[in-house]
């Protein structure tokens, strides 16, 4: 089973530093959300996850492996990741747009039989293909959302890391996608590593939770485990109390800091 | 609309450029009809065609391929449609450095240095380009920093002009800045094509990172695109096209940004499929313009660069208003 993990990494962005020493082993075939007040440096962990940034210190192991010593396109066989605002500059169709995700597979020839397949599976996986042939500038944001989704399963990724992947999204759109999330992990194995800042969405979706918050990792556990109120309080300041929901524990958020 | 296949696009494009290529050899001042092109040694019209109209058709190709090519990849780079190496002030920084050889005379001696000066000035400008918008390139700074090449450009020649030792040396460079294929030599071709050959060829090779880059910077590393090495092939690539077809045509602005909007309802946006489609019809539309620049009818020849810029100007407001329609 696929591994990844950071060691003792720390990011430094002008006198700020943004990560650290975080250490973390993640786990292949569950969901990983990492939650943390503003400017905890969790799209940071998530962009050195994805080898897109380098640590100024520490490392970042894929099956064992530094990723620094990976190709690019090794590593983007291996690691797809979604960022948090997505950009699609051209008004390409939607089998096109999931296409892209094959990028690291393709030669000089373009996309393969193998490659198209891989296409079809991932749109039918995100529930786009029946919208493959329109354009992505007329789909409403949620469409957008799952067809981006559907781009990062195309390359059929070990590690799936994508920032804050519900902002935005109606609560039809946030389960729908929190349930392909679930299946990517639990049915198909890969490895989800999700940031939130929606508290709820993180103890119902996530299998773990990290809580960052100035750079450190403040709590790693369960969901019941890291969203507890003692760590919320250190984390946000806020005040919160479990409650039992209908469709399992919901997290009422009682008083602010003020 | 539905993209046609390639094979019928390139059948078509091929198609147009070899009878306009066909046109060229015969159009002019002097209409020469293809009979008098089989008697070389009867028909002395004979020598219009292969002195001073085929390398002038040749250098039309050439050169509209290096604009189109050119265009599709900034457009594709930038993520912007109106980015074209004129309105990002490449082309006019490679006339920058063309007009210093000139000005210092030595292109008079050593003709091979005016592409060199053009090229150069081609590879600062996107140098800077580049540099200004760094990684995050939003379509805002690299438009602000095509402004400011431009300007800077301007400049240059204000003063080149100023300076100039002579009315002769003023009226050349004027000449030069307006963009034409008139009188070019086989010299020309021999200066031009080979760069324009290589910087083309190293513009078709990005292709797979322009399309990558439709999911913005982030998206296309974290598709494991490398970056860097995408923008110095991109450096190379248009500072040799760019510059070496400045260098013997000046400066002819619109082929482009137009040619690339042309194509995209017929082979749709990706950025990477546009790349030689561009090229081809780039070439058949400066064709096509200096023909209608040649038989218009007029006490001096009108310049190539003119006319593409009465037509490309509306184009590109035209461009303008569809684009502030949709955001609207």
């Amino acid at each position: 089973m696929s591994s990844l993990t950071v060691t003792d990494a720390y990011v430094r962005l002008g006198e700020k530093a943004v990560l650290a020493g975080v250490s973390a082993a993640f786990a292949a075939g569950q969901i990983t959300t990492i939650i943390g007040p503003n400017g905890a440096g969790k799209s940071t962990l998530l962009n050195l996850l994805a080898g897109l940034r380098l640590p100024d210190r520490g490392q970042i192991e894929l099956d064992g492996a530094d990723i620094n010593t990976l190709t690019l396109r090794a590593r983007a066989q291996r690691v797809a990741y979604l960022p948090q605002i997505p950009e699609v500059a051209w008004a390409v169709d939607v089998r096109t747009l999931v296409g892209l995700g094959r990028t690291p597979f393709i030669g000089a020839r373009g996309l393969s039989a193998e490659d198209d397949a891989a296409v079809e599976r991932a749109m039918i996986a995100g529930g786009v293909a029946a919208m493959a042939e329109r354009t992505v500038t007329t789909l409403s944001g949620g469409e957008r959302a799952r067809v981006l989704i559907a781009r990062a399963l195309a390359g059929e990724p070990q590690w799936l890391l994508a920032d804050e992947p519900l902002t935005g999204l109606d609560p039809g759109y946030q389960l729908d996608v929190a349930s392909l999330f679930r299946k990517m992990a639990h049915d198909s194995g890969r490895g989800v590593i999700v940031t939130l800042h929606d508290l709820h969405m993180a103890l119902r979706m996530s299998d773990r939770v990290i809580v960052l918050a100035e750079g450190r990792v403040l709590a790693d556990g369960t969901p019941m485990e890291a969203l507890s109120p003692q760590i919320l309080a250190q984390a946000y300041g806020v005040q919160t109390r479990f409650w039992d929901g209908e469709a399992g524990p919901v997290i009422e958020i009682i008083c602010g800091r003020g | 609309m539905k993209p046609i296949s390639r094979p019928l696009l390139y059948t078509l494009l091929g198609a147009a450029l070899v009878l306009l290529s066909l046109v060229s050899m015969s159009a002019g001042k002097i209409w020469v009809p293809w009979s008098a092109w089989l008697n070389p040694t009867s028909d002395p019209r004979w020598m219009i065609v292969f002195e001073l109209r085929l390398p002038r058709t040749i250098l039309g190709i050439a050169v509209g391929m290096a604009l189109g090519v050119s265009g599709a990849a900034l457009q594709g780079y930038t993520r912007n449609p109106l980015a074209d190496p004129g309105v990002l002030g490449v082309s006019s920084m490679a006339a920058f450095g063309a007009v210093m050889t000139l000005y210092i005379g030595a292109a008079m001696s050593m003709p091979w240095l005016m592409p060199v000066g053009a090229m150069i000035g081609a590879m600062i400008g996107i140098g800077v380009l580049l540099l200004l918008s760094g990684a995050g390139s939003s379509v805002l700074t690299f438009i602000l920093a095509g402004m400011i090449l431009n300007i800077v450009a301007t400049g240059g020649f204000s003063l080149a002009l100023n300076l100039a030792p002579s009315p002769w040396a003023m009226s050349e460079i004027i000449n030069w800045l307006l963009g034409s294929l008139a009188d070019r030599s086989v010299d020309e071709v021999r200066l031009a094509v080979p760069f324009i050959i290589v910087g083309s060829i190293l513009l078709l090779t990005i292709s797979k990172a322009l399309d990558a880059l439709t999911l913005g910077d982030a998206g296309a590393r974290s598709l494991g695109i490398n970056m860097n090495r995408t923008r110095v092939i991109l450096a190379l690539g248009l500072g040799l096209a760019c510059g070496a077809s400045v260098a013997v045509t000046g400066m002819i602005g619109f082929v482009g940004l137009v040619t690339p909007h042309l194509l995209r309802p017929l082979v749709g946006a990706r950025p990477g499929a546009l790349l030689m489609p561009s090229a081809l019809a780039g070439a058949a539309i400066l064709l096509l313009t200096d023909i209608i620049a040649r038989i218009t009818p007029s006490v001096v020849e009108l310049k190539v660069g003119v006319v593409m810029a009465a037509v490309g100007a509306p184009f590109f407001l035209v461009l303008l208003v569809n684009m502030r329609r949709r955001a609207a």
